[in-house]
């Protein structure tokens, strides 16, 4: 008996079930005795007389197969540990040099903002001082370079911290400024995403759950504030809500926050849910489409368990990708509007404030131009870069 | 116009799921404001018997699925009634009723949730019905369903994906049987699985039917599954049913000339037997589903169409023995 006989033989019985009974597949119900025919079956071979016995009868061939032995079950079965969703998109996702490097860069970017202001002895918003006394001489210094006051109480035996960017023309420490607007511009990109991810989830898996009138009604609207010039209005309701709010928080702890902050919320909670409503719609509604929707409605589960566990896990990671990749734009987004002036308020730097300052005096120091920028990028790129990174990964559709 | 579809001999006991008159119209959009009517199931009676299988035959588009999503109210029927063991079921009932009415779904691939565990698969009809009280009995109960339809139980921890077909369609049917049902719809649920191994879940059905005494409304286009599971088919023709008898009775004696065509149409294994018999074809277009003929909706591919067939709907009669048939011509 060679491998493929044994193959064919192990399909067919399968391994709880006995040999006779699962071969009988005489579909035609007709009495399955061999008697019935008006054939010579005796002259015959053994094979051909099997086959005579009724019109429609499947039946196989019985003696060109033996059982297979314990042994040769032994040999078909191949275990493989139980592999999850999650673990089989880690796998992948690390071995995308280009992804893991910019997943690398961006928690070391995190850890910085986190520890750097510890680290570092100077503040974003005050003048560097020596001794107690203020450095009035510390302006625009280039990296690793020391003021004069500085320089004497080296000679005398202090150590000072080094100004790793230099400083600012207002003689403060540049590189804790632009850790500082790193902060500013990841927490904004954060937070706007997550606002954004969460209006666009709730927004569209409603309008595609339950479709028809609500769906239309709903997406209208969506096309509505598609069609409007994003940069004038964030511009305009940047203005707008800057007056609006700066009575309305005072006295609260929002004060701190600054109004340019929250009104850049509230610009991104309105403008930015509209593509990430319709994805979430468009994802519900393609997997709504599945048959194990349909099992659970035949069981009795409610739309909100349909909902919650079978449509947004099987689309989560198609949302969470574009919330990762959802994060480099409002970052940017956060930085034009400092380098307009509609950003977060001074002294607190934010990255896109800092180029706009730094392109004032881009001939005399460019390095303050150079540095924000390249922090912009850096984040820009390597958030593009991971987003992308989870996709390949974590997307079925790509899935090879 | 409602029939007496029960077959002889069964009439003192009600039977456990009635269907009578039932009609599933779609609306289908033509214009800004106009609208026709797809009829997709249209006046639909038969009912089943415990532990009884009633086959459903036709071809694509006939509505064979729709009859089976009707009755479990996975749509809502535009008329008509199910009953099950006498009484109707509703609306508002329906959630009673799914614990003991369940679907086995046709494409094993996309009616398992990628996302659960064999075990959340199988467990889920158990936690939206709360079936159990401590998490040991729900685990006890998801052991012993997979155990039932030939599964490793140590597979519970798996993923749907990591399954073969038939693997799948089992688990499919144990998530049916979670919740102890009486009767289950099977639709089409061998028609994606490869012969060897829809013969291996086609037992395992009749198997279980006599394990739990169930009832199955068994859908399929292939006629010879139908034949090896059903005690009784029923053949439906756009939305109708034409013809609907005991098995053996529909094999040997087919009435209905859609009947008889459908059965020449099986491909027979031995090609000597193949060669003597003959194949009867269609000729003619099946009328759109929007735009039925007023009499019999077959009179376009009909080879014995009459005058009579064009203008009058044929009822569905019983022609003795339970062998009911909606031709003119009989």
């Amino acid at each position: 008996m060679n491998s493929e006989d044994k193959r064919l033989e192990q399909d067919l019985t399968g391994p709880e079930t006995d040999l006779d009974q699962e071969l009988d597949v005489d579909l035609m119900g007709v009495d399955p005795v061999y008697g019935d025919q008006d054939l010579e079956v005796d002259e015959l071979p053994d094979h051909v007389k099997v086959f005579n016995r009724s019109k429609f009868s499947a039946q196989v061939d019985l003696s060109k197969f033996t059982l297979a032995s314990a042994e040769d079950k032994e040999q078909h079965i191949q275990m493989r540990p139980p592999s999850t969703f999650l673990k089989d998109g880690m796998a992948k996702f690390r071995k995308n040099k280009l992804a893991m490097a910019s997943a690398i860069i961006l928690i070391f970017i995190i850890v910085m903002i986190i520890i750097a202001p510890l680290l570092v002895p100077y503040s974003y918003s005050d003048i560097v001082t020596v001794n107690g006394r203020r450095d009035k001489t510390a302006k625009n210094l280039p990296p690793f370079h020391y003021s004069e006051l500085e320089q004497q109480a080296i000679e005398e035996g202090e150590k000072i911290f080094p100004h790793i960017f230099g400083t600012d023309e207002l003689g403060r420490d540049y590189f804790i400024r632009v850790i500082y607007g790193t902060r500013v511009s990841i927490v904004v990109g954060s937070f706007a995403s997550l606002i954004v991810l969460v209006i666009g989830l709730l927004y569209g898996s409603i309008s595609g759950y339950f479709g028809g009138k609500v769906d239309l009604v709903m997406m209208r609207l969506v096309d509505i504030i598609y069609s409007l010039p994003d940069l004038l209005l964030v511009i305009l309701l940047s203005v707008v809500l800057d007056q609006v709010l700066t009575k309305a928080i005072t006295g609260t702890i929002l004060k701190s926050v600054g109004t340019n902050m929250i009104s850049l919320f509230i610009v991104f909670a309105l403008l930015y849910w509209v593509s990430m409503a319709r994805l979430v719609r468009g994802q519900i509604l393609s997997v709504k489409q599945n048959e194990y929707v349909l099992a659970a409605r035949s069981m009795g589960a409610s739309s909100g368990r349909i909902i919650r566990k079978h449509i947004l896990p099987n689309c989560m990671s198609v949302i969470i990708i574009s919330t990762a990749l959802q994060v480099p734009s409002a970052i940017f987004t956060e930085s034009y509007l400092s380098f307009l002036g509609l950003g977060v308020q001074a002294p607190m730097p934010s990255l896109g404030s800092l180029a706009n300052k730094g392109r004032e005096a881009i001939q005399s120091y460019p390095h303050k131009l150079i540095f924000p920028s390249i922090m912009i990028c850096l984040i820009v790129l390597s958030f593009n870069l991971f987003g992308d990174g989870l996709r390949d990964a974590f997307d079925p559709k790509l899935r090879k | 116009m409602t029939l007496d579809t029960t077959p002889k001999g069964s009439m003192n006991s009600t039977p456990l799921v009635e269907v009578q008159n039932l009609k599933q119209y779609f609306k289908v959009r033509k214009g800004m404001f106009s609208s026709v009517d797809l009829k997709a199931v249209d006046d639909v009676s038969f009912s089943i018997k415990e532990g009884e299988t009633l086959g459903l035959v036709g071809e694509s588009g006939c509505g064979k699925t729709t009859v089976g999503r009707t009755m479990l109210h996975l749509l809502k029927p535009t008329g008509g009634t199910i009953k099950f063991r006498g009484e109707e079921i509703t609306e508002k009932n329906i959630y009673d009723y799914r614990k003991s009415m369940q679907m086995v779904f046709q494409d094993p691939y996309s009616s398992l949730n990628p996302r659960m565990t064999v075990s959340d698969i199988v467990g889920e009809p158990l936690d939206i019905h709360k079936l159990y009280k401590t998490r040991k009995e729900r685990d006890a109960r998801v052991q012993e369903l997979m155990e039932l339809v030939g599964l490793n139980s140590e597979h519970a921890t798996r993923y749907a994906h990591e399954f073969s077909g038939g693997q799948r369609q089992r688990i499919g049917i144990a998530r049916a049987l979670a919740v102890r049902p009486e009767f289950i719809i099977c639709d089409e649920s061998v028609s994606a699985l490869d012969v060897s191994i829809q013969a291996q879940i086609l037992n395992m059905f009749k198997d279980l039917q006599e394990q739990l005494n169930l009832a199955y409304l068994f859908i399929a286009h292939d006629i010879l599954v139908v034949n090896y599971m059903s005690d009784r088919v029923a053949v439906m023709y756009l939305g109708k049913i034409i013809e609907m008898a005991e098995t053996n009775d529909i094999v040997q004696n087919a009435t209905h000339p859609y009947t008889q065509s459908l059965l020449s149409a099986v491909p027979i294994p031995d090609p000597e037997t193949a060669r003597k018999s003959k194949r009867i074809i269609l000729e003619g277009d099946v009328p759109s589903p929007m735009n039925l003929p007023a009499g019999c909706s077959f009179c376009t591919r009909c080879p014995v169409m009459t005058e009579k067939c064009v203008n009058e709907l044929p009822p569905l009669v019983d022609r003795g023995n339970g062998h009911f048939v909606a031709c003119w011509n009989q």
